[in-house]
């Protein structure tokens, strides 16, 4: 892709690209940015790159897995969800 | 994720509404899902496999010791977070002390070059993203990357925010910060990781093409 020239209202937009992807700006602000990138074909694109890049993220998982509960662990916690509950009928009674 | 099927959100706060109710067959579905989703965000937060294991287990105690808190099951997944944020950085400051730092937002945007007080933009071509398992792996590695080189206050941000679907005001309360500066943290940590996916994208992609 051919250098593109990049005005300040470029730069003013690409700050303002995840309140306008996630809907966050006043109207007045998104018809702003809307009428910029009618204009100007590479900030759209830099729109969309980020947009997907939000997607990536969404559907990210790292690739390291917790080992499965040991017995002892899961017992603690059982235990402490008991006391938790015996504790409120106490409270209650 | 393999051994665990993501929940929904309402399948969640089905699970939050049951437990509350002192419904323990919940139990096991309930620990299998937040452990999961704690050991990655601590993982993230930590990169120390076992004190991310370690931090599941001290959250999840605090839940399950806590659980009557919970006024409002549709909160479980913020206020979870809200636990294993404050268990994550009570072992972090056990450990290794990591000074905060700041992104400017300049330093994400594409590489430009001052020509006569305007900048050129340069993109790569975002248009065909990988979809071989073996490029969906190196850019989820380049995703991972990109995350781990966040200041951790930006990387908390885009954890909560941008991977586990918080709201903003949740990320907001979740991690004691104003909503703009949630806002401001959360644009800045999606510019770094769309660089760095760029990145991945003028090279890793282009020399598979060649």
């Amino acid at each position: 892709m051919e250098p593109h020239v990049h005005t300040k209202k470029c730069q003013e937009v690409l700050s303002r690209l995840s309140d306008y992807l996630n809907v966050d700006l006043p109207p007045d602000a998104c018809a702003e940015i809307d009428a910029h990138l009618a204009g100007c074909p590479p900030c759209v694109e830099f729109a969309e790159s980020l947009q997907k890049t939000v997607e990536i993220c969404r559907r990210y998982r790292p690739a390291e897995l917790p080992a499965p509960i040991g017995q002892e662990a899961r017992e603690q916690l059982l235990e402490a969800y008991r006391r938790m509950l015996d504790a409120r009928r106490t409270r209650g009674a | 994720m393999i051994g665990c099927q993501a929940l929904e959100r309402d399948e969640e706060i089905e699970l939050a509404r049951q437990l509350i109710d002192g419904e323990p067959a919940a139990f096991d579905r309930f620990v299998e899902h937040f452990r999961a989703k704690i050991f990655h965000y601590s993982w993230m937060m930590c990169r120390n496999r076992e004190d991310a294991e370690e931090v599941a287990q001290e959250a999840l105690l605090k839940v399950f010791e806590h659980f009557d808190q919970l006024r409002e099951p549709g909160r479980v997944r913020s206020w979870v977070f809200r636990i294993a944020k404050n268990a994550c950085l009570t072992k972090r400051r056990r450990s290794v002390f990591a000074p905060p730092r700041e992104h400017s937002f300049d330093e994400f945007l594409p590489s430009m070059g001052h020509d006569g007080g305007r900048l050129k933009l340069q993109i790569a071509d975002w248009s065909r993203l990988p979809d071989g398992p073996m490029l969906q792996a190196e850019m989820r590695d380049a995703v991972e990357q990109a995350i781990g080189e966040l200041p951790d206050g930006h990387r908390s941000v885009l954890l909560l925010r941008g991977v586990e679907e918080l709201s903003t005001e949740e990320t907001a309360q979740t991690l004691d910060l104003p909503v703009d500066v949630v806002k401001t943290r959360l644009h800045r940590a999606r510019l770094a990781v769309r660089k760095k996916l760029d990145e991945f994208l003028r090279t890793e992609v282009l020399a598979v093409k060649e």
